[in-house]
């Protein structure tokens, strides 16, 4: 029994070590907590402002990356005043269909009140939850749920 | 044999209108299935030619559904033809009971048919070999058309028969059929037979549409649809293919159901970021708001007696089921276990709610009894979801979605049905991937 015991802490050193460099090779710049930091599925809507932000598993809270990127986006509305935008909510593929589509509307929604904010006029936004149908990337890694956990601010045409 | 001699006692203190010797207990996973030979009918050498129809060989076919429902049962086990050994036209009418029972088998099904005047008229028999006995003699008188349909009544009533149970095979399942890529997945409505036969697409997949489900008559199906990029809640007659919208909902509406009478649709309505519960009476149009709440209130299914509500909500956090009464009363949380519960759906019977687990990276559909005691869990999978029962409260049907490359590329999605006592696990046959399934009550009834 002690020699499992110690077998198992063993084991547990060497998996902790693979989890910690792998963490610190590929991981590391694409994601924070599991919220996407990369820029690789990011398009934008002018120089510099980036057309997207990234959630935490089943959270819609901003974090501070994200509210950088909406305060380009409103600077970038206010400069184009006849510009309307439509936010995408999207959620990863770990989740009931049901729940995720209410929770891509969350997402959606407190992007909008975030672009508010910043005197943004509600009209000139609206919002659609596509939960999780139209992923952006369509591997099931933990990686693509974390591109996929998004808002994306859309030009209407 | 000493078993065969009290379940026989049993019998006739319980059972006092029979004599059977036979019975199928369905309560538990049946490890030891019912060897039951199943005749082919015999067809009426004076039947006509129908278009389209193989009558020389109908009553053929019509056995080997039977066959093949009653395999799907897990509970029975249809014998090889090869071995039987009367013509079917003689067994039907009299079986040589110690002959049957030399290959083993318990029961037999015999029967025969003809066509006349462009009506098929079926009858079968179902023998009790223990007993030497008829225990049930019927016919049918229907278009030839109807020949599938009639395949399957005869399986439900001889299910009913033998186990005293409802049988669920005269139903149909409606689903999504799935195409293309995951980013760009083409979905159409689709509803087939129980046993995967006679497919129909409902919609054209011009619009993504999600999570249909039947009316208790099986006439309506409700469902969630993204038409002009507006995710709505529609209803869709079947019949007659005519579709509307439900309500006039200033945003999304989503996870319709029915409520047990069929009168109202019940569903989630999405307004800026909060997700509530809100019924529409189909006649009177009239909306009834019955959950308030800042957190996500979603998939929301009635008690067969109309008299309560389950649904998920993230209220405490992560999402666990909750029960209240259909006027949004007295809301309680059912599910206190490891793990992030969802799509709670009542069980006909009205005894058990089945949902959807999710825990530590696994998803599991399980039952529970409706105040969230004596959970169990039927199955574990990487991705799998949406539980509908058979009209019987028997079996569940859900979807699955399986990686099919090793790197997490590529995937496929399939309806697959298990009891509810774990047993019996069965990958359902589509035309092509399917998800969100729902179960019809019984056609015939």
């Amino acid at each position: 029994m002690k020699f499992n015991k110690n077998l198992k802490n063993v084991l547990l050193i060497i998996f902790a070590t693979l989890a910690l460099s792998a963490c610190s090779t590929a991981k590391k710049s694409q994601t924070s907590g599991d919220v996407y930091t990369g820029t690789d599925t990011v398009e934008y809507l002018a120089s510099g402002v980036k057309d997207r932000v990234f959630f935490a598993t089943n959270k819609s809270s901003l974090t501070s990356a994200s509210r950088e990127t909406l305060r380009k986006q409103a600077t970038f509305l206010r400069k184009n005043k006849k510009l309307n935008v439509t936010i995408e909510g999207h959620a990863d593929e770990r989740g009931t269909r049901e729940y995720n589509l209410a929770l891509g509307e969350r997402r959606a929604n407190a992007v909008k009140d975030y672009l508010m904010t910043y005197g943004i006029s509600g009209k000139r936004i609206s919002v659609i939850s596509y939960g999780k149908e139209r992923p952006v990337n369509s591997e099931s890694t933990p990686l693509a749920w974390s591109q996929n956990r998004r808002s994306v601010t859309v030009k209407v045409k | 044999m000493k078993k065969i001699a009290i379940s026989f006692i049993i019998f006739l203190i319980f059972n006092s209108y029979s004599f059977a010797l036979i019975k199928v207990d369905i309560t538990r996973g049946n490890l030891d299935p019912l060897p039951i030979a199943v005749s082919p009918l015999h067809v009426d050498d004076k039947s006509e030619n129908i278009k389209d129809l193989d009558v020389k060989n109908l009553g053929a076919s019509i056995s080997s559904i039977i066959e093949k429902n009653f395999k799907s049962t897990g509970l029975f086990n249809p014998l090889k033809k090869e071995a039987f050994v009367q013509k079917p036209d003689i067994a039907h009418l009299k079986p040589r009971f110690e002959d049957w029972r030399l290959i083993k088998a318990q029961a037999l099904v015999t029967g025969k048919l003809s066509i006349n005047e462009n009506k098929l008229k079926v009858e079968f028999r179902l023998w009790d070999l223990t007993a030497s006995k008829e225990m049930i003699a019927l016919s049918f008188t229907t278009t030839p058309s109807n020949w599938r349909r009639v395949a399957h009544i005869i399986s439900d009533k001889i299910y009913e028969r033998l186990t005293g149970e409802d049988g669920y095979f005269d139903t149909r399942i409606i689903y999504v059929a799935e195409s293309g890529p995951k980013d760009q997945r083409v979905k159409k409505l689709a509803i087939m037979d129980q046993d995967g036969s006679r497919t129909k697409y409902l919609t054209l997949g011009n619009e993504l549409v999600l999570t249909p489900r039947f009316n208790p008559s099986n006439q309506m199906v409700t469902y969630l649809s993204y038409f002009r990029n507006l995710p709505r809640v529609y209803l869709l007659d079947i019949e007659t293919g005519k579709q509307e919208v439900v309500g006039n909902f200033p945003g999304m509406t989503f996870a319709p159901r029915f409520s047990p009478d069929g009168k109202k649709i019940i569903m989630s309505f999405a307004k800026d970021g909060n997700s509530d519960i809100y019924t529409m009476d189909l006649e009177t149009r009239i909306v009834e708001r019955i959950t308030d709440h800042s957190s996500i209130d979603t998939s929301p299914s009635y008690s067969p007696d109309g008299k309560y509500i389950s649904f998920n909500s993230d209220r405490s956090g992560l999402q666990q089921i909750y029960v209240m009464k259909s006027d949004g009363s007295n809301v309680k949380r059912i599910t206190f276990g490891n793990g992030i519960y969802g799509t709670p759906v009542w069980s006909p019977r009205g005894d058990l709610i089945a949902f959807t687990k999710m825990r530590k990276g696994k998803f599991y559909i399980g039952v529970m009894r409706s105040d969230g005691s004596g959970e169990r869990l039927l199955t574990e999978n990487f991705y799998q979801e949406a539980p509908s029962w058979s009209p019987n409260g028997r079996v569940l049907v859900f979807y699955r979605e399986t990686k099919s490359g090793p790197d997490g590329k590529g995937f496929s999605a399939k309806l697959w049905s298990i009891d509810i006592t774990g047993y019996n696990e069965r990958k359902i046959q589509t035309e092509t991937d399917a998800s969100d399934p729902s179960w019809s009550s019984l056609l015939s009834k």
